[in-house]
């Protein structure tokens, strides 16, 4: 199906699901309910859940196969949002000219920035795209205000030339208000609520956007993956050497691959900026690099899945885990007596809030050490032990005749 | 003429002369063996005609085309195959992707970017692969991962490799060593029967006289960097110069 | 004239700290082979060394004043530190005041301490490991640490200033012949650069004089072959990560007159300092040095008014900038030796 083995193609349907079905599952709490708070079905996050998977997906690209650990990814979605941004302010508010011109924008960067890079591997690599996005990150604080609005950021402005004819979305607003972007004029922000019972589910055409985008980019990672394309790149990861005197080029491929990724990267950062219309530089500083890492890691690099699993795993943390407070926590351990209650906050609260970077520093920490294969070798070990369990209970009753596997 | 040759050929690591003067000449469709002491420049000399090392004097001519200045991948290209001495395989990979990679290099040549293939539906590829696998007799490992082959069967995975990009030139670079006898003598019945198909020519760097005398048809030996003789096998032995090489000047 | 000195003197400032902090990161990376991407954390940890010796100093009950009275008219209460109570008045006010350098010998074993709990309890886990791993789990435990500084102390910059007697500036200017005001240069940076000579100098004359420097040495070259001679060569490493988190932290403790502590100016300085390991080479312990001392002394010419209005942002990117064009041209770096990370 679609060029797919049936095992590749259930994985897509799976996602396709889980996305399609987002609304609903991220918001199993019903409405007023103590736990309401960890609801993540709301279109703001759903938008970043699906957009940071496509920046994930995109690293996984480069660092999955390849093994090149670039720590300046963040450069290519900033420059992603910088063109979307001005496509925004220049053609039209719709919102695919920014989306198109943002992964060719970043493309582009990322071919100057590859085609450098990519003489040098392992750490030197690394340091080189770090050295680059810092500057990227540096310039646009500062001389390229211009261009970037600098530490203010960029916004839409009610006077933007927007050269495109109306129905494309040039123009003014009819309202006189900043006109917001939109597809063909849905606007990005237009929400349904559908209530049933107590529980509220929102439907949001920018959420619809990213997710059908998403899928297309999971899609795209997939056929990279079983590609002959992606088998040179897995053999560049192996054995870079060997290759070479297979009579293979790895150049091209690495630097294919490199601006593959930094699209992904430049996509991730149009649709921000199309969901968002306002841009600063901190999206390019390195710590941003790190996020991105950090999610493909704990989801399992070199993972067709692993990446998306990530990026929605850290964002989760990041909105709904930070915003527990020592009431909630009050409340979640009132049942203890007080003197316990008091220890039992205590120990929890660093963690929670504010220190929930703390939390996903161990985690991160954690699955390095123990999980090197991210949340999908974990899923695996669980689904083998588990298997495994069965598959001896079976035996037990069973004459065992031959050996196990 | 032969099909490589190699011309005044010297390498100099600092205060030490790898090579000097290295003439050599490699007739089409034979198999050369380069033999010599320790330190003789063997590895050198190979390292000069893949790519890795560039020479400082001389020149090396592969079919008419200089190889000198190229890269490992071109050098390839032209037709030339190297087997290493500790096996260099993709450990990552399964068998059968070692070898279908070698057999994408033949067919698209140095690279194709082709991002929406699907590796499991070229179907030629994998009919090439399997064959030659079975002609080393890994037919029913080609779901393992390479990096838990033993190492008989990563160096015969490698030999695949190189076999199925149909080098004119094959170079092997001590292809035995380490070996099991059992394993030495399945490789060099593997090697006979590709010197017997006489498609092929190969270079052979060996210690182990038993694999030089059952294969090679010419030997060079190769001390101080410099070739002494050029001989068919039976002229070797016993050769008074390839003596005082081997044992020193002070048994002759 | 005047303005090419004060440039090179601006720059020894900065250059001592990144050489500093270059240092430590060569000796782990040299006798330990791991790219420690907590390197930042720990000079982070120094500054807060200071922090949190300013405070238990500062420690205080409170007395009630019948000498004053407030403007309602009641006994003013004043914070008296304990210290007063121990040392006197006078005395407890200058060891008060001169927490920053007292703060050397309380960092020392606190640092040392913590760089051996971290090679032990992690870090050694992962030599065999590839230097992504490393990498990855090292920037881990650098946000695990900053998070935690930032938990107890807050997420403010907070000021920890220099002794009162290093407080003002020196007029170099005069000092030299020149116009009087010419070069004008607050007294701690020129502690600080003298500070962080004598502290290389140290590591250097360590490793070079002792047997146990002698033993590293070796091990950094050839870590096998040490091994083979029946030497624990692992039990010297574990002191050298020590050694080397010490100095990261001294290079925090001094630095924090010039720039506040705060909970991430680890994460600001590892950038910077990674880069210049990579242009003074890696493994090369004179090449760390040489190139924080040149990419400083880079840096604070590309900020002069001239550069600037010539090639505006270059300030902000020299090193950047410089690390690129030298990693492409001299892949060893300034002083990197043959045969290290490369592949």
């Amino acid at each position: 199906m679609l060029g797919l083995e049936k095992k590749d193609f259930n994985l897509l349907l799976i996602v396709a699901a889980l996305v399609v079905l987002a609304p609903v599952l991220l918001n199993p709490f019903p409405e007023g309910s103590a736990m309401a708070q960890f609801n993540a079905g709301y279109p703001d996050l759903m938008q970043r859940f699906v957009i940071f998977g496509i920046f994930a997906i995109g690293f996984n690209i480069l660092f999955g196969l390849t093994g090149y650990l670039s720590f300046g990814h963040a450069a290519f979605l900033g420059v992603g949002s910088y063109a979307g941004m001005w496509m925004l302010k220049l053609l039209s508010i719709n919102v695919i000219p920014a989306i198109i011109f943002s992964m060719l924008i970043a493309g582009l960067v990322s071919l100057a920035i590859g085609y450098i890079s990519l003489r040098r591997s392992g750490i030197y690599f690394s340091i080189l795209t770090l050295a680059f996005a810092q500057m990227a990150f540096s310039l646009a604080a500062s001389v390229l205000t211009p261009i970037t609005g600098g530490e203010t950021g960029l916004q839409t402005n009610l006077n933007d030339p927007r050269i495109l004819p109306g129905f494309l979305g040039g123009g003014s607003s009819a309202d006189g208000n900043i006109p917001k972007p939109s597809l063909f004029g849905i606007e990005m922000t237009a929400t349904y609520e559908i209530s049933v019972g107590n529980w509220l589910w929102t439907l949001n055409w920018g959420y619809a956007i990213c997710a059908v985008v998403m899928l297309i980019a999971f899609y795209i990672s997939i056929r990279i993956f079983r590609s002959p394309f992606g088998l040179m790149l897995r053999a560049i990861k192996s054995n870079q050497h060997r290759l070479s005197y297979t009579g293979l080029n790895t150049r091209p491929y690495m630097l294919a691959c490199f601006v593959i990724s930094g699209m992904y990267a430049g996509l991730a950062g149009g649709l921000m900026a199309a969901m968002d219309p306002q841009v600063g530089a901190e999206r390019m500083q390195w710590t941003a690099s790190g996020e991105v890492v950090l999610m493909t890691i704990l989801g399992g690099v070199g993972t067709l899945i692993g990446p998306v699993l990530g990026a929605g795993l850290i964002k989760y943390f990041e909105n709904i885990f930070s915003k527990i407070n020592k009431a909630t926590l009050e409340m979640w351990f009132s049942f203890a007596p007080d003197w316990l209650e008091g220890i039992l906050v205590s120990i929890v609260y660093p963690f929670i809030g504010k220190g929930w970077h703390l939390t996903l520093g161990l985690m991160f920490m954690a699955v390095i050490i123990f999980l090197p294969g991210g949340l999908v070798e974990g899923g695996k070990r669980i689904g083998d032990w588990v298997r495994g369990k069965r598959g001896k209970a079976a035996n037990d009753g069973a004459e065992v005749k031959t050996p196990a596997e | 003429m032969g099909i490589l040759e190699v011309k005044n050929v010297g390498k100099r690591f600092g205060g030490l002369q790898a090579l000097s003067e290295v003439n050599l000449s490699v007739k089409e469709n034979t198999v050369h063996a380069i033999i010599g002491p320790n330190g003789a420049g063997k590895s050198t000399l190979l390292n000069c005609l893949v790519g890795k090392l560039i020479p400082d004097t001389g020149s090396v001519m592969f079919d008419g085309n200089s190889v000198l200045g190229r890269s490992p991948h071109e050098i390839n290209q032209l037709g030339i195959s190297r087997v290493f001495q500790t096996p260099e395989i993709f450990g990552d990979l399964t068998v059968l992707e070692n070898v279908s990679i070698a057999c994408f290099a033949k067919r698209d040549g140095a690279y194709s970017l082709n991002a929406f293939g699907a590796v499991n539906k070229e179907n030629d590829i994998r009919e090439a692969a399997e064959h030659i696998l079975d002609d080393v007799n890994m037919l029913e490992k080609s779901g393992m991962q390479a990096s838990s082959l033993s190492r008989g069967d990563k160096r015969r995975l490698e030999m695949a490799m190189c076999l199925s990009q149909k080098p004119r030139l094959l170079l092997l670079d001590e292809p035995t060593a380490g070996m099991a006898r059992a394993d030495t003598n399945n490789t060099i019945d593997l090697l006979k029967t590709i010197r017997d198909r006489r498609n092929i020519t190969m270079c052979i760097i060996e210690h182990d006289m038993h694999v030089v005398f059952s294969l090679a048809e010419r030997i060079t030996v190769l001390a101080q960097g410099t070739p002494l003789v050029e001989e068919t096998p039976d002229n070797i032995k016993g050769h008074p110069k390839v003596r005082e090489a081997y044992l020193g000047e002070a048994q002759v | 004239m005047d303005q090419i000195i004060l440039q090179i003197l601006n720059g020894l400032d900065k250059g001592s700290a990144y050489a500093l902090i270059a240092l430590g990161l060569t000796l782990i990376f040299g006798t330990l082979g791991v790219v420690n991407f907590a390197h930042g954390a720990l000079f982070m940890l120094g500054a807060f060394c200071t922090v949190t010796l300013s405070r238990i100093l500062g420690l205080s009950k409170e007395v009630i004043d019948e000498t004053r009275t407030d403007f309602l008219g009641n006994p003013l209460k004043v914070d008296v530190p304990y210290i007063y109570d121990w040392f006197g008045e006078s005395a407890g006010a200058a060891i008060i005041d001169w927490a920053v350098p007292l703060s050397i010998l309380f960092s020392i074993p606190i640092m040392i301490a913590i760089g051996v709990a971290m090679e032990r309890g992690l870090i050694k886990h992962f030599y065999k490991r590839p230097h992504a791993d490393q990498i990855l789990v090292t920037f881990g435990l650098a946000i695990v640490l900053q998070e935690i500084i930032k938990y107890y102390f807050g997420a403010n910059q907070i000021p920890a200033p220099a002794p009162d007697a290093f407080i003002g500036s020196f007029d170099f200017g005069a000092a030299i012949g020149m116009d009087p005001g010419a070069i004008i240069y607050p007294y701690w940076r020129i502690v600080y650069f003298f500070f962080a000579m004598i502290l290389i100098a140290a590591v250097f004359a360590f490793l070079q004089f002792t047997t146990f420097g002698m033993v590293v040495r070796a091990g950094m070259a050839d870590r096998e072959t040490v091994g083979l001679l029946g030497i624990n060569i692992d039990r010297r490493f574990t002191i050298m990560f020590g050694i080397a988190a010490a100095v990261a932290g001294l290079a925090g403790v001094m630095y924090t007159p010039i720039v506040s502590p705060n909970y991430h100016m680890g994460m600001d300085f590892l950038v910077i300092s990674f880069v210049v390991v990579v242009v003074g080479g890696m493994g090369s312990l004179p090449g760390a040095v040489l190139a924080g001392f040149v990419l400083g002394i880079l840096e604070s010419f590309a900020s002069m008014r001239e550069v600037i209005e010539f090639l505006p942002g270059i300030n902000q990117v020299v090193i950047y900038l410089a690390a690129i064009i030298i990693l492409l041209t001299r892949p060893r770096g300034l002083l990197g030796r043959k045969g290290v990370m490369e592949d």
